[in-house]
């Protein structure tokens, strides 16, 4: 099912500083992060309350099932913030369209009403199955309910597809290793990290504030 | 049954074929192969990414005026029942090629499953599940029902046309009807959310109820519409709109592919135009077609001394023979991605998957007008001796 991971992120003004060394293995254009919808809660918990908790939401379910076990996400881990990771499935499983907004439409509002700010993840960009999986139509949606929603959307699918033309990841590559996961992973969770500190304007913070 | 009775209205038919069909079918194959191709940068000429609507719209609206204009002369001359068996025979042929194609995204899949891994993308290998259950999978594939992705036209071109014979005949005795019964199912169907089951779950990429409306619109405008539209078509207030709508378009498109340009779109607007639904034939779609079709159609006269040219050729060729061109496009986009996976996907090798690509369907055009040439026969037009054409391989 969901793996939760609850994470207590104190410093992210660090990460700004390790981003700045890895900046050339996985660079982002600022581009791809800039949005004008705030992460109002994110913002509040750590002025006021000094913690931040965010939920990650990612599985092998459609989106429809997702949204179902969003209340239960609330109540149990009570995020500030809740970063939803959806499309794939969806698109591999040809789930209408529709079906999938509307999905998605339901589980950011009950997102919305108890209390936390979200960020859509869309699909990775994966260029082998590329021809099998038509991404477009749910891609799409999600930008859609993202705009409608004024949340921000964090463009995985046109951020890897960046770094697969410009050469800084090969995803082409076969292997049974963990070595690309790590690396990509590592990559957006930095990407991510960026995406907050803006949202939320905790750029602007000084320490101890 | 009375064919010319003086209640019926006689449709006002040209004899010639419109190069301008063929020219413009041909220049929608070619968009829809460079859009198949996954990743490729040339796809950016492609008309989706400037509006509303793409080459899908083109194909099928010509499409369905090119069937009303070659199995409408044959309903007058031979009757319904010689024409509609026809129609069904091409219907056939169709789904024989989306069979054919089915195969081919059978091998590019498997061979995808066994030769590719990487625990990064453990969640999109579930696109090869199906081949755990072959047995549901092919057979639900036989029914239509599980379409692979850029699968989706053939199985729409087949519903539409095996539909045509009864429509054809109403087009060609009540056009007005006919066109409002279209237009009634496309309301009903959004209203009601009709569509056809898919396998394994949800509907079809083009719901046929929907997509109809531009099929039987194509038709009605072969059977004489395009003649009473004629005084709309000129008239510069309709090129206005349409200039007007074309340019509204491109501006939200724009905000699609530039990163932070959303937010200059009023939320009033988006809340109005979003979702732009391909799966239904949107409004917005539909009417960026007519659109394009008011610009086009003023600037591109029909005896436009260009379509002559050897320029002009390529596309038009190509145009003629849309269901093996069509087919063959498909096969290639598998190809280029294959060439990109394999070789190298760098931006020289798009160019050149697009460029080659493009030059065979041109040459497949070529080598099969040869072929009906040889058996004398002209482009739509059906064999002079039957049982030989039979053997050579039946109708185009």
């Amino acid at each position: 099912m969901r793996m939760p991971l609850a994470l207590l992120l104190a410093g992210l003004l660090a990460a700004e500083t390790a981003l700045a060394q890895e900046r050339q293995t996985c660079e982002i254009p600022r581009s791809f992060l800039f949005g004008s919808n705030d992460l109002k809660h994110v913002t509040e918990a750590v002025t006021k309350q000094h913690k931040l908790t965010i939920a990650v939401v990612r599985s092998r379910m459609s989106a429809e099932d997702m949204a179902h076990g969003m209340g239960k996400l609330l109540a149990d881990e009570k995020p500030d913030l809740v970063i939803w990771q959806t499309g794939t499935l969806d698109a591999i499983r040809r789930i209408d369209p529709d079906d999938f907004r509307t999905a998605l439409e339901q589980g950011v509002e009950t997102l919305q009403k108890g209390g936390a700010d979200v960020i859509l993840m869309n699909m990775q960009y994966s260029p082998r199955t590329d021809i099998m999986v038509a991404l477009g139509p749910y891609a799409d949606n999600m930008r859609v309910v993202a705009q409608q929603h004024e949340i921000p959307l964090f463009d995985r699918l046109a951020i890897m597809r960046q770094w697969s033309d410009s050469g800084a990841f090969d995803l082409y590559a076969a292997g049974k290793d963990n070595v690309l996961a790590h690396r990509v992973h590592d990559c957006i969770g930095r990407g991510i990290a960026v995406m907050i500190t803006d949202a939320a304007h905790l750029r602007d913070l000084r320490p101890g504030q | 049954m009375q064919e010319r009775s003086p209640t019926v209205q006689t449709p006002v038919v040209t004899t010639e074929r419109d190069l301008r069909l063929d020219l413009f079918r041909g220049i929608a194959l070619w968009l829809i192969f460079l859009d198949h191709i996954p990743s490729n940068l040339v796809a950016w000429v492609t008309i989706r990414n400037y509006g509303f609507s793409d080459a899908t719209e083109i194909f099928v609206f010509v499409s369905g005026y090119t069937a009303a204009f070659v199995y409408g002369k044959e309903m007058r001359e031979r009757g319904f029942v010689v024409a509609g068996a026809r129609i069904l025979r091409r219907t056939w042929q169709i789904y024989v090629a989306h069979v054919f194609l089915f195969a081919i995204y059978l091998a590019e899949i498997s061979y995808v499953a066994t030769s590719f891994e990487n625990p990064l993308y453990a969640e999109e290998m579930n696109v090869l599940d199906f081949l755990k259950q072959p047995d549901i999978t092919i057979v639900q594939a036989l029914l239509l029902k599980f379409k692979p992705a850029n699968m989706d036209i053939l199985p729409l071109y087949i519903v539409l046309l095996l539909l045509f014979p009864p429509i054809l005949w109403l087009l060609q005795r009540r056009s007005t009807l006919a066109l409002g019964a279209s237009v009634l199912l496309y309301v009903l169907t959004w209203h009601f959310n009709w569509n056809l089951p898919s396998y394994p779950s949800g509907h079809w990429f083009f719901n046929p109820f929907a997509w109809q409306l531009l099929f039987v619109f194509g038709a009605w405008c072969a059977l004489g519409g395009a003649q009473r539209l004629a005084a709309v078509l000129q008239s510069p207030i309709t090129l206005a709109i349409a200039i007007a709508y074309l340019v509204f378009a491109f501006c939200i498109t724009l905000t699609w592919y530039i990163p932070g340009s959303e937010t200059y779109v009023p939320h009033r607007l988006e809340e109005l135009i979003y979702p732009i639904d391909k799966v239904n034939l949107d409004v917005l779609r539909f009417a960026h077609f007519l659109a394009l079709a008011v610009v086009t159609v003023r600037f591109v006269p029909r005896e436009w001394p260009a379509l002559k040219s050897p320029w002009a050729w390529p596309p038009i060729v190509c145009g003629q023979h849309s269901l093996e061109i069509f087919c063959l496009g498909v096969f290639l986009s598998f190809a280029a991605h294959f060439a990109m996976v394999e070789i190298s996907a760098a931006l020289w090798m798009q160019v050149l998957a697009s460029v080659i690509g493009i030059l065979i369907m041109v040459a497949a055009a070529w080598l099969i007008t040869w072929y009906k040439k040889a058996e004398g026969r002209r482009p739509g037009s059906r064999p002079k001796t039957t049982p030989d054409a039979d053997l050579a391989g039946g109708e185009a």
